[in-house]
């Protein structure tokens, strides 16, 4: 039977089907439906970790208890997990174990874009690459086999463009995969200096034979095409090619670590002029330049962002793409912004009005970034707000602390805040940090975390305490306030700021995208009462548009958080009806 | 119809995943290989989202290009004017006639363009209407995207019963009726 699926649909579906029972990730675009959709199966136990070490280490524990199991993260989340990586590399495996890394070419969602090719070959583990969901079920279940084949963990590279994009799948029954047996083997899994070296010679032996397999197996094919021009190329660049170059030659690439020398070697000996395509670094190239085969890649395709049949054409072919211009009007951004309701929203009309240097985090909060609340200072990656935060008060002293906060979520604050607080107590600091609780992790698209209460799988389970949390690491001052209080949460942010002890500063609203979050539906603007002093544009609600003559409340945009309401000094907006 | 490139344009969070699961499904009732493409996470807030759909005998890039798209659902003016060289030279464009100001129009920095139905009906077929009326008369605002598949669906000539099979299968039972009902009002518009 064939059904439409995601490529992360796909792979959760393939590890459904290789028996694997125990999945463990964070969320982060565009890895996150992959975990989403494993815990729609009984059969698998899934969690959201803390973070990504966290994650990866479970799947490591479940794989040396016997169990098969996947671990699943964004490209970013892969350098939280790489200390782990880089060493069950050496460990190998018990059960299969496969990692899931989803890349972010053209950032849609992302920080930065890094391409995580680059970790197979620094960790040693072999990596594949589907470039469709067919393939990414079917690409998932051979890992499995391999990892048991090899004794390794496996990789496996998605990009937005795959893990986002719905095509046919055929779905199979589930294999009976029987937990192996748990035996102890300190040489193999305690990885002290005299055991590691031994497993040090293992790990490059088994590179050896995966270089050897790289060539045998068809993860790896060669298409035939015309003999002028060959193609090499792997995951969604190869749909790119075809759809450019529909003739030529083309080498497939399904196992990108190690590559198929002999297989590169003797294609290359087909064709008179060879092309290397592939997204973002040069990966496939500098290894096949390496070989001393001449090849045509980056000197003629970006380093940066997604590729695409035409750009392809554009610049292998010299095709020009020419559109004639229908409209001359300038056209207006659209950037993404902080939804109507947000409780975020609230917290930054008062940052911003008190005129403070905001360290940020990763979240929906970062778009405090963009106009009108222009807040964040900085953004680096999870968790970076409260360590910047006390580098920057450690640099410039306390007259520019009593002006700086840090600011991020519940789930950031879990991920890989609560260390840089820890630093804060420890090294004597005296920032002040706001956890924005909003009872979920929102910008993934609303997943449970240790804050919530609940498990994946929606279970009640038990929640940390913030309040508690940041008391038993030594601050003394935690104050819990509504960001929709706006009176009371400037009061707080100026006291806590003025103490000359660190502070928490716990900003607490749910989401407003949460279902059980009602507002009194949609406010409209007294024209007869409005002075037009534009306060209410200040908090920077899309719903509340300027007409130059009058402002007026977008009655489909507005929910009735009334938060404008809060910033009127006329009592100007009231429920529509009234 | 032997292959077809939709683009499907509008603001996040107006319900063009929704549509675009529901064209997907369609595709496959009709035989034909299917991509569906579309952007999650941080755009998905309020930003200008697109997503591809592409039906064929076999389809391999997910991606429509400039000048590629057959058929353009615009769920908001601004947006139809942003993807309008992605439409081929016979390309025809549904658009919704809402408006939602982008935030650099809200605070005064840029200008909503004016005229954008007549600036792109002088180069390209064009059908525009109130699709939020049209839905809100059908019982909720959240079916403007069920009302433009209904427009699509007359317009490409792919029978009605198999979009009313998809709705069926996509759509929870809960809001169905209206849907279906949105569906049909889109169906059967004419200006």
């Amino acid at each position: 039977m064939k059904k439409l699926m995601l490529g992360n649909e796909a792979v959760a579906r393939g590890a459904y089907e290789a028996g694997c029972t125990v999945a463990a990730a964070y969320p982060g675009t565009p890895s996150t439906e992959i975990t989403e959709n494993l815990a729609k199966y009984d059969e698998i136990y899934s969690e959201w970790s803390p973070n990504e070490k966290v994650a990866l280490e479970v799947a490591i524990g479940a794989s040396i208890g016997g169990a098969r199991s996947i671990c699943s993260m964004k490209h970013v989340g892969l350098n939280v997990a790489a200390d782990p990586l880089f060493t069950v590399s050496y460990t190998g495996v018990n059960g299969g174990l496969v990692i899931m890394v989803a890349d972010d070419p053209g950032m849609h969602s992302s920080q930065n874009e890094q391409d995580s090719r680059y970790y197979a070959r620094a960790s040693k583990v072999p990596m594949l690459e589907p470039s469709d969901s067919q393939e990414c079920k079917d690409y998932v279940k051979y890992a499995f086999s391999i990892s048991e084949q090899f004794d390794t963990p496996v990789i496996v590279r998605l990009t937005t463009r795959v893990s986002h994009s719905q095509s046919a799948v055929e779905v199979s029954e589930k294999e009976n995969y029987q937990l192996k047996d748990y035996v102890k083997d300190a040489n193999k899994y305690v990885m002290m200096p005299a055991m590691a070296r031994r497993r040090h010679v293992e790990v490059e032996k088994r590179m050896s034979a995966l270089s050897v397999f790289s060539n045998e197996s068809n993860l790896n094919r060669i298409e035939e095409g015309s003999s002028d021009v060959g193609v090499i190329t792997s995951g969604i660049s190869y749909q790119y090619v075809k759809e450019a170059m529909p003739s030529v030659a083309v080498l497939k690439i399904g196992m990108v670590h190690p590559i198929p020398e002999k297989l590169i070697v003797e294609f290359s000996e087909k064709v008179k002029t060879l092309f290397v395509v592939e997204e973002l670094e040069p990966f496939f190239e500098d290894q096949i330049l390496k070989l001393g085969i001449k090849v045509i890649g980056k000197q003629k395709l970006p380093v940066m962002g997604e590729l695409s049949a035409q750009i392809i054409a554009e610049k292998l072919l010299n095709i020009s793409f020419e559109t004639p211009e229908v409209s001359n009007q300038p056209v207006p951004v659209r950037p993404p912004v902080m939804c109507a309701g947000c409780p975020h929203r609230g917290m930054f009309y008062v940052l911003k009005k008190l005129k403070l240097n905001v360290s940020g985090d990763i979240g929906c909060y970062t778009l405090g970034a963009l106009a009108p609340n222009e807040s964040i200072d900085t953004c680096i990656c999870m968790g970076a707000s409260i360590g910047v935060a006390h580098g920057m008060e450690k640099a410039r002293g306390e007259e520019f602390r009593k002006k700086t906060v840090a600011i991020l979520g519940d789930s950031t604050f879990i991920h890989s805040g609560i260390t840089g607080l820890i630093d804060i107590v420890y090294n004597k600091g005296n920032s002040t940090v706001l956890i924005l609780d909003n009872s979920i992790t929102g910008m993934t698209g609303h997943q449970q975390n240790p804050t919530t209460g609940f498990t994946i799988k929606g279970e009640p389970t038990k929640q940390v305490d913030l309040e508690l949390l940041c008391k038993a690491v030594g601050i003394e001052r935690v104050t819990v306030v509504d960001p929709f209080n706006v009176k009371e949460f400037e009061k707080v942010v100026k006291a806590e700021l003025e103490a000359n002890e660190p502070s928490v500063i716990i900003s607490q609203r749910p989401c407003a995208l949460l279902k059980y979050v009602k507002f009194e539906g949609s406010q409209k603007i007294s024209q007869d009462n409005c002075k037009k002093c534009r306060m209410c544009l200040k908090i920077g609600c899309p719903a509340i548009v300027d007409k130059g003559e009058h402002l007026e409340i977008n009655p489909t945009l507005c929910v009735g958080c009334k938060l404008c309401t809060k910033v009127c000094s006329f009592n100007a907006i009231e429920k529509v009806g009234e | 119809m032997k292959k077809l490139n939709l683009l499907i344009v509008g603001v996040g969070g107006q319900g063009t995943l929704l549509a675009s699961r529901i064209l997907g499904t369609v595709a496959l009732k009709l035989n034909f290989d299917v991509k569906v493409s579309e952007v999650h996470g941080m755009s998905q807030r309020g930003g200008s989202v697109v997503t591809y759909v592409k039906f064929g005998d076999k389809i391999y890039s997910p991606l429509i290009e400039k000048g590629e798209a057959d058929l353009i659902i615009a769920f908001e003016q601004l947006e139809a004017l942003r993807w309008i060289d992605y439409l081929s030279k016979d390309g025809k464009m549904i658009i919704n006639e809402q408006v939602i100001n982008p935030m650099p129009v809200i605070i005064g920095k840029a200008k909503y363009p004016e005229n954008i139905i007549e600036t792109l009906n002088k180069a390209h077929q064009i059908f525009s209407l109130d699709a939020l009326r049209i839905a809100s008369e059908c019982g909720t605002t959240k079916a403007v995207n069920i009302v433009l598949l209904g427009v699509m669906a007359r317009l490409t000539g792919i029978d009605k019963e198999i979009f009313n099979q998809a709705i069926h299968e996509v759509v929870p039972a809960k809001v169905l009726e209206v849907n279906i009902k949105a569906f049909d009002e889109g169906y059967n518009y004419h200006k």
